[in-house]
């Protein structure tokens, strides 16, 4: 059986999947409850400066995006960090960690963005056992219009300086949170980096609204009529997460940077796709926040067959994919495929069709009798079909063979060639 | 126990009223908003729709039932309702399994359909509940329709030539509208008087005048009414049931499965409807089945089904045959009656055991009987007393796909014309699709096409 055991920057843990710096992280109640449930580590919920409490809002903090039967697809929140005071919580994280040896056992951390501030802060955690520090450049929130947070996340200069300091006052293991709020991923990663951070992790949420009242004409969570745009996380960013997680994993200046992965993972699968993408680990919260601890249950034992299935260690899948990452310029031009239409498994619901004719290629011929036909000479290959066909493995796309002629562009298939070499490039190098 | 749950012979109380209620109670209960959002979640917004093409009203489903995922159950309602404006009946009393819901993608997909018949009685139910009507009449056009029958195709044709602006008077025999959503049909489809509430509704558009105690060829003739009206809808169903021409048919309590429908269903006190022990239907459609459920439920200790053919000929759909045998009706198929066996009053019935090949249903010689004090016939109706100087086809009036009669000024819909399966929603699609060609050849307008 699969030894799930992680070995993060050091940190070790039973299993890879940790708890996301979040509300189910903001006391020790509910982390003593998460390690009894199973969770291989969790990242405690952000403490500021010692100082007076941080106020929330006494209206909604959560908004929501539901798909069918009312399941969550994502959740943007308005909180703040940790609102109870800096002692209490270092008192509980003391008192749990000592409890649960095994597990890791992060704190996250966001104060002014000033050389003391950090020093100070550093200090008062020192003694608490905590394996690591996470430091919080990510909340889109209330936190960045007082300076913190993604306000710092967003300038990579400032990440590295307060990375920078966090090395130099402190021995813990230090993972920078980044903000998914940037226009390039790459920037903050290789600042963290350059500052001495052992990882970074990401996504932090991302700058959204969920909807708008229709009858109040506010955005959502409404407090007293009005909306603040609030942080979006939960299965609706999980592409965005991946993409950002791949961009760090394959980047030249980053490539050996651990990566913890953050962004919608809710079955073992999502941490799994994670992990082929570089990712040495997962943080969850809104899969947590929707069905609560057990989860974590069903992504250990899905994790554990996989990688059997398999027969891989738990090393053996982090990174994997990331060689197969690669930029649009660079993939086979002369890779052709068809879709192929499976007439038995088909219910002839024909969204194909109305897909196809509507909005693409026009290469599905609707036949008498509801039977639905590819149109080789018209089919570009480009998925529609097969993505919005509700039926598993129905249409498949069929590889065609080399030499094989593609009829829509009467050409035989040949090998390898990418748009680099291609003629109609007008920065296309010549073949060699 | 009640006293006379065990008594011979047809005898009223065989249930309590509190088991009456329960078993008399709505069959298929309103989805609330939660399931209905749940099931029309189910729906793929297929391609030009199975589901349409077998509607015989071509309601436009994919979009009410999108119109219903979306929290717009009221436009839902209106698309049903502009297609059929009895919807509501539809969505209680339609054989969805073998019309929309049987052609549903996801029966190929896991055999469980979408629930377009909960869906669009959802809609339905939830639109008029809310007061007033939501269809306006078009400017009068000063022209008089006669509709003869306040039944599906009536009602209808009615709803129809009234939203032209066209003026209509309904003639009905009964004391009530309706037609056989009023009287034909088991009363656990429709409670709480829907039918008469739903006639209510329609006739709420105006311009219609509901004249009762009028039978054609009694009260009124074919003739007076086409020199009176511009043009004639008749759609007065069919009155005559078919013999079952058997020795012994003339016993007592040997009647229509349609007259005990109807008399249950008109009924204010169920503990008084006296019902046989041991009851035989003989049919094999929806009203054979309706007759035999609503004996058990009852209080009938047994209640028998016996159909000549084998049971896939059996015109009760299969979802109406598991609900008869699901409420504890037996289903016997191959059978077809010899003799009614009895002292004045039946006692018993004799079968022969059928063969169906290619010479048709031959009698295979072996006998058997069932002990019976109640033999309902449910083996079809006929059309009694067709007016003269029309065209009959097969016993029905003779009419084309836009419901016109051999007569140039006589239009004909619903159970006693030619054309579709005697429903409701074939009923209301031929009095739809008359009063379409109807306003047409009146005034030149276009036709609108539904859906």
């Amino acid at each position: 059986m699969a030894d799930l055991r992680s070995d993060f920057i050091g940190i070790k843990s039973p299993n890879p999947f940790w708890l996301a710096s979040a509300p189910p992280t903001d006391k020790e109640y509910n982390v003593r409850r998460a390690f009894q449930a199973g969770w291989g580590g969790v990242v405690w919920k952000t403490l500021g400066s010692e100082g007076p409490p941080i106020v929330n809002v006494n209206g909604p903090r959560y908004g929501v995006v539901h798909g069918p039967d009312r399941r969550v697809l994502g959740i943007n929140n308005i909180e703040l960090i940790t609102d109870r005071p800096l002692e209490v919580n270092l008192r509980e994280i003391k008192q749990v960690k000592r409890d649960y040896p095994d597990r890791a056992l992060v704190i996250s951390l966001m104060v002014p963005c000033d050389e003391d501030s950090w020093r100070t802060i550093l200090k008062q955690i020192e003694d608490t056992g905590a394996d690591g520090v996470e430091l919080n450049f990510g909340c889109p929130h209330g936190m960045s219009e007082r300076g913190m947070g993604a306000a710092v996340g967003q300038v990579p200069e400032y990440i590295e300086m307060v990375t920078r300091w966090v090395k130099q006052y402190s021995r813990m293991p230090c993972i920078v949170k980044l903000t998914p709020n940037i226009a390039d991923i790459r920037k903050p990663a290789e600042a963290a980096k350059r500052g001495g951070a052992d990882a970074v992790s990401l996504i932090n949420t991302i700058n959204s609204i969920t909807s708008v009242d229709l009858d109040l004409f506010a955005p959502e969570p409404t407090v007293d009529g009005k909306g603040a745009h609030g942080g979006y996380c939960g299965p609706a960013v999980k592409p965005i997460a991946l993409n950002m997680v791949a961009e760090i994993a394959r980047n030249a200046e980053t490539r050996d940077l651990p990566i913890s992965g953050i962004g919608g993972v809710t079955t073992w699968r999502d941490a799994a796709e994670f992990m082929a993408l570089g990712a040495g680990n997962v943080q969850v919260c809104t899969a947590a926040m929707t069905y609560g601890f057990k989860v974590v249950q069903e992504m250990i034992t899905g994790l554990r067959d996989y990688l059997d299935g398999h027969e891989m260690a738990l090393s053996d899948l982090i990174g994997r994919a990331v060689p197969n990452v690669t930029d649009w310029q660079y993939l086979n031009l002369n890779y052709v495929t068809k879709a192929v239409i499976d007439q038995d498994a088909c219910i002839k619901c024909g969204r194909c069709y109305a897909a196809c004719e509507d909005t693409s290629h026009q290469a599905i011929a609707m036949k008498p009798g509801r039977v639905f036909e590819v149109i080789e000479e018209e089919c570009v290959a480009c998925n529609l079909c097969l993505d919005v066909c509700p039926v598993e493995n129905c249409i498949s796309m069929r590889e065609l063979d080399m030499g094989e002629v593609d009829k829509r562009t009467g050409i035989a298939r040949g090998g390898y060639a990418n748009w680099t070499t291609h003629p109609n490039n007008p920065m296309a190098k010549a073949a060699e | 126990m009640s006293q006379a749950r065990l008594s011979p012979g047809v005898v009223p109380g065989r249930l309590s009223s509190e088991e009456l209620a329960v078993n008399f109670a709505d069959v298929a209960p309103l989805m609330d908003d939660h399931e209905a959002r749940i099931a029309a979640d189910r729906c793929y917004f297929c391609h030009d729709a199975p589901c349409v093409t077998a509607c015989p009203t071509s309601i436009d489903i994919p979009l009410f039932i999108r119109q219903i995922a979306t929290g717009t159950p009221d436009a839902a309602a209106m698309t049903i309702l502009h297609a059929n404006i009895l919807g509501g009946m539809c969505a209680r009393d339609c054989p969805t399994e073998n019309l929309c819901e049987g052609s549903c993608v996801r029966m190929d997909a896991e055999q469980q359909p979408v629930e377009i018949g909960a869906l669009q009685r959802y809609a339905t139910d939830g639109l008029m509940a809310q007061d007033g009507h939501p269809f306006r009449r078009a400017e009068p056009t000063g022209k008089r329709i006669a509709v003869v029958g306040a039944g599906p195709a009536g009602l209808a044709a009615a709803h129809r030539l009234a939203a032209k602006g066209h003026d209509v008077v309904i003639f009905e025999a009964r004391e009530k509208p309706g037609g056989l959503n009023e009287y034909g049909i088991a009363s656990y489809k429709a409670v709480d008087g829907f039918a008469q509430a739903e006639v209510e509704w329609l006739l709420e558009i105006g311009g219609i005048e509901l004249r009762h105690g009028q039978q054609l060829g009694r009260e009124i003739t074919l003739e007076g009414l086409r020199a009176e009206y511009d043009a004639v809808f008749l759609g007065m169903g069919l009155s005559g049931v078919n013999a079952l021409r058997t020795d012994g048919e003339d016993k007592d309590h040997v009647t229509d499965a349609v007259s005990f429908i109807r008399n249950l269903r008109q009924a204010s006190d169920l503990t008084a409807l006296p019902i046989g022990r041991d009851v035989v239907v003989i049919g094999g459609g929806m009203t054979a089945v309706d007759a035999a459920v609503q004996a058990k439920l009852l209080g009938a200790e047994n209640s028998t089904i016996v159909y000549r053919r084998g049971q896939d000929r059996m015109s009760a759909s299969r979802h109406e045959q598991e609900h008869a045998t699901s409420s504890g009706v037996r289903i016997i198929c191959n059978a077809a009656p010899v003799a009614i066996h009895g002292n004045g009053v039946v006692a018993e019935i004799e079968f022969g055991y059928t063969q169906d090949g290619p010479d048709g249903l031959t009698d295979t010689g072996e006998r058997f009987r069932l002990k019976a004090d109640q033999v309902f016939r449910a083996i079809g109706q006929q059309l009694a007393d067709a007016p003269q100087g029309l065209k009959l086809t097969g016993g029905k009036i003779a009419v084309t796909a836009s419901g016109r009669t051999s007569l140039p000024d006589v239009w004909a819909g619903g159970d006693c014309a030619t054309g579709g399966d005697d429903l409701t929603v074939t009923a209301v699609a031929e009095g739809r699709d008359a009063a379409e060609d109807i306003d047409a050849r009146l005034t030149g307008r276009p036709i609108e096409i539904p859906g």
